[in-house]
């Protein structure tokens, strides 16, 4: 008992509990230990009663009603719609994986540039230093490296681009 | 006999092109959605108005309905979010319980009674009445736990919290329903207590 009475102090926590055991949501050992104090306790006992009134009085309340044209006047609405097509299939995976490609292409071609760019023979064997002030970058776009690269991203562009199109196309044309 | 469809079956009908089967659903949660909006917002004819496009917004967004929750939960969901999209347009006032303008407002509900519903000593209207002057946040709260039989959990779903949060505040929602039934009616609360 004494027990119980220092795991539910206060009346605010007394609340809490008791709305737990009538929730049906309080744990195996609560729910032991709030039947206990119910039963030996009266103070736990009137809350108990008080509580539980509430609670039956709430499932007893009634729910508002609309007006008797409340679902003639949906069916008249949804009668000149269309149920959208589920969010999955207008998100084209191809196209997702397409911006992948393109984005990861840049990536790695920086990369490659980057590495390209170091000086593996700065006789420290513990740090690489990139001297990024020395990074030439006229010589990026004049390379054929970058030509291959930047002519790679544009296909990719005019693919996806493509994509886009033709599927707006199937679209509007309802196919 | 139980004869009453499942929810399921009379979406993928709807789903098959059966635009009638959805009248069915609507019928069924017309009075729970109704209720819900009525939380927030507390005209009656444009709580109407949002309830039908909660319908509306269901039936074009029916094929997004995965099943992995209960459609009512999903319902919910639309409903709360249709009403705060609503409120936000109109900014129109949250009542907040700690505003002292809630009290102001309950009075005003309270005196602008009707000598009917006074003499009524029914303890559900009084709980109904003082369901209506709690904040949207704590109405709606209480009727989904109440009245449209969610879970913690589903309400956690719908209103996008933690499940310990909706614990939370429902006890405290149901506490200051309490206090109001307290200060606004005594009588009625001494023939319960």
């Amino acid at each position: 008992m004494q027990e119980n009475k220092n795991f539910f102090s206060g009346e605010e926590d007394m609340e809490l509990h008791l709305w737990n055991y009538i929730d049906g949501i309080a744990e195996a050992k609560e729910r032991t230990a709030i039947e206990k104090l119910i039963a030996e306790n009266a103070q736990w006992h009137i809350k108990y009663s008080e509580l539980l009134e509430v609670h039956q009085i709430l499932n007893s309340t009634e729910l508002e009603q609309p007006s008797l044209r409340f679902t003639k006047n949906v069916m008249e609405e949804i009668s000149k719609l269309h149920i959208a097509p589920a969010a999955k299939d207008y998100i084209n995976k191809k196209i997702i994986w397409g911006i992948a490609a393109f984005f990861i292409t840049i990536i790695l071609g920086m990369l490659v540039y980057l590495v390209g760019q170091i000086s593996w023979s700065t006789g420290s064997a513990d740090v690489i230093k990139i001297d990024f002030g020395k990074l030439n970058y006229s010589k990026v776009y004049s390379s054929t490296f970058v030509n291959i690269f930047m002519m790679l991203n544009i296909v990719l562009a005019l693919m996806l681009l493509d994509k886009y199109l033709s599927n707006k196309r199937k679209k509007l044309t309802g196919a | 006999m139980h004869t009453e469809r499942s929810d399921i079956d009379i979406i993928s009908q709807v789903l098959q092109g059966d635009k009638q089967a959805y009248a069915l659903l609507v019928s069924r949660y017309q009075n729970f959605v109704f209720t819900i909006v009525l939380r927030f917002i507390k005209s009656r004819e444009d709580a109407e108005e949002i309830a039908q496009d909660v319908f509306v917004k269901a039936y074009r967004s029916l094929a997004d309905f995965k099943g992995t929750a209960k459609f009512s939960t999903w319902l919910y969901t639309i409903t709360t979010t249709s009403c705060i999209t609503f409120l936000r347009k109109k900014k129109l006032d949250m009542q907040s319980l700690d505003n002292e303008q809630v009290f102001d407002s309950a009075d005003i509900i309270d005196s602008g009674m009707s000598a009917n519903q006074v003499e009524q000593k029914s303890k559900v209207n009084m709980v109904s009445n003082a369901i209506k002057m709690l904040s949207p946040d704590d109405a709606q709260i209480i009727t989904l736990f109440y009245k449209a039989e969610q879970s913690l959990e589903e309400i956690a779903q719908i209103l996008g919290i933690e499940p310990n949060a909706v614990k939370v505040r429902l006890h405290r929602a149901r506490t200051r329903l309490k206090d109001k039934m307290q200060t606004h009616f005594k009588a009625e609360v001494n023939d319960i207590y």
